[in-house]
């Protein structure tokens, strides 16, 4: 695996306090790799550190230990910051320009001349899916959602190998939540690398291929869900749902011990096994009392699960 | 750096060398459609209605003074609300952008910050040209609407003008300086009293060789040579009298301004460089 962002024992202390300054660390010794081609989800509550480590990867701010390299090439390196893209946390732009004057004078900033500037501009505003009419009015009428477009296409206007993104479905709705996660999995398509921040666990785990937890400004666990799962003991249970049949009575036929869980719902019997071997066990006792048979499915400890363990 | 690592994904830094003019024209160009967009040059509708009220009333009262009166007026109300631009809009510049954030997305960029201080003094400066330009095409046309017919004047200020503009330039990067460092009242306080004491910089040079103490001396011949000379640049009251500068003294004055912007635009650059935007 090619590492395209290597982060190595990064740490931000914050000077707090008018007269008596003291130290707050905000980022305590990251350490982590992101993969070529990764979408790599970066997970934490509220002063965690995470946009503290994407401000610290775009030179925002500057550690005070530690290091990172983009694409091979340290930090502090601006010519590197061609091939990467950052959404910032609910981005806010010049107001008196409008979506079209802004991705314009992003592409200028790259060196862009007029025709490609206006190209890309053109063609990025389609792909966040501005509506057309929508492209020459000024950034301080747009909404919260529409500014976030924005911010995606201009994120993307040198089409960088790295795109990093900082709660990029902040402000939508849901079609726009969905849009912008097909945009995302498009840039997996595209072998683009995705370095992003989210509060939205369900689209972390729809969209990531590998994601760090966070806590505290410390690193608290990194892997893909699975790894994490097995990290966190998940013992793969299976979940039966039933109708037909009560409780106490599927109880009767079933062997003696604590491996069923049996809990009554308005869509009928639920029953969880901790172990596949148990299912024929419970379908046997269903037959037995006249059940009937509804779902089998397996129940992973979700990404919500993992980040509150 | 893992230059071998690193050699795997090229960026051509003859690019991003030749990028640099354009990335700092960008933001000059950004710099000024703001200050446009923001109403800035609209000082120019209460300029010439300064002036035309001038030109019809002050003339008839003066005395046959009307001329100078108006060359006074006209570059006096230029430097004036050049200054307040200067001032108010250059304390801003830098601020703003970190207020609003808007600095992260640039910076972001392959934007240098020393190339952001540039763009955005650039963008300022074409703004206080089109305004100078403007305003002393104004007073032009005021001298020669009052001399019923072409008044030598009306070219002659033109030097004047231009060191009016110096100043501004000047001041501009002094608004920069405190703006990366400062909050923008005590920045917008600090200048406005550089741009005082700048005028009456031969008056501490005067008090540094007057003053008794060795102390006294030493703080007021460093403030003689640490603030600008802007006495120097001023040449309203000779130009109401169709006095034209020595061609030398405009020289040395754009020479001597020169190096003081590049300075200042440094020290502010050194310090923005080191910014952590929380």
């Amino acid at each position: 695996m090619q590492a395209i962002i290597e982060i190595e024992n990064l740490t931000k202390d914050y000077e707090v306090g008018f007269w008596r300054k003291r130290k707050v660390r905000a980022l305590d010794g990251l350490s982590l790799n992101v993969n070529l081609g990764e979408i790599f989800g970066f997970l934490g509550a509220n002063g965690a550190g995470k946009t503290t480590t994407l401000k610290l990867l775009m030179r925002l701010i500057f550690p005070t230990g530690g290091g990172a390299r983009i694409l091979g090439r340290d930090i502090a390196d601006i010519a590197m910051h061609n091939q990467i893209g950052y959404l910032p946390e609910n981005p806010y732009f010049y107001d008196y320009l409008t979506a079209r004057e802004f991705l314009e004078y992003c592409g200028e900033l790259f060196g862009y001349g007029q025709i490609e500037r206006s190209k890309r501009a053109a063609d990025l505003l389609s792909r966040v899916r501005l509506e057309e009419k929508k492209w020459d009015i000024q950034l301080r009428k747009f909404s919260k959602g529409m500014l976030q477009r924005v911010g995606l296409a201009q994120a993307l206007i040198n089409d960088p190998q790295v795109v990093f993104l900082d709660e990029p479905m902040s402000g939508l709705d849901p079609v726009g939540r969905r849009e912008v996660r097909d945009l995302i999995a498009g840039m997996r398509q595209e072998g683009k690398t995705v370095f992003m921040c989210s509060h939205i666990l369900s689209d972390i785990e729809v969209l990531c291929d590998r994601v760090a937890i966070l806590k505290r400004g410390q690193l608290a666990n990194v892997g893909n869900l699975d790894e994490l799962r097995q990290r966190a003991g998940d013992r793969n249970h299976v979940e039966i749902v039933a109708t037909g049949s009560d409780a106490d009575t599927l109880r009767f036929h079933l062997p003696e011990g604590d491996q069923y869980q049996l809990t009554s719902t308005a869509s009928g019997l639920r029953i969880e096994v901790a172990d596949e071997k148990d299912i024929d066990e419970v379908i046997t006792a269903l037959r037995r009392t006249g059940g009937k048979l509804v779902s089998v499915q397996p129940v992973r400890q979700s990404l919500e699960e993992l980040f509150l363990s | 750096m893992d230059t071998t690592q690193a050699a795997k994904f090229p960026i051509s830094s003859e690019t991003s060398r030749r990028g640099l003019i354009w990335r700092t024209i960008a933001i000059a160009r950004n710099a000024f459609r703001e200050a446009v967009r923001d109403r800035v040059l609209y000082n120019l509708v209460l300029f010439v209605l300064l002036l035309t009220g001038a030109a019809i009333f002050i003339g008839e009262l003066s005395g046959g003074q009307e001329r100078k009166i108006i060359v006074d007026l006209g570059l006096s109300a230029m430097l004036l609300f050049g200054v307040f631009i200067a001032i108010f809009v250059g304390v801003g510049l830098v601020y703003k952008e970190i207020e609003r954030r808007t600095i992260y997305t640039i910076f972001a960029k392959p934007v240098a910050r020393g190339e952001f201080i540039v763009g955005k003094y650039l963008g300022l400066c074409l703004t206080l040209l089109v305004n100078v330009v403007v305003m002393g095409m104004g007073v032009s046309f005021a001298l020669i609407y009052v001399s019923s017919g072409w008044d030598p004047l009306a070219l002659s200020i033109w030097p004047a003008i231009l060191l009016i503009y110096v100043q501004l330039m000047i001041l501009t990067g002094i608004a920069l300086l405190f703006s990366s460092f400062s909050s923008p009242a005590l920045s917008a306080l600090l200048t406005f009293f550089i741009f005082i004491v700048g005028h009456f910089s031969s008056d501490l040079k005067g008090l540094a060789t007057s003053m008794g103490s060795i102390s006294a001396r030493w703080l007021f011949g460093g403030l003689y040579y640490l603030l600008p000379n802007l006495a120097n640049l001023s040449y309203i009251t000779p130009a109401g009298h169709g006095q034209v500068p020595h061609v030398a003294h405009v020289a040395a004055a754009a020479l001597y301004s020169l190096i003081y912007i590049v300075v200042i635009l440094s020290v502010a650059t050194l310090i923005f460089s080191r910014r952590n935007f929380k």
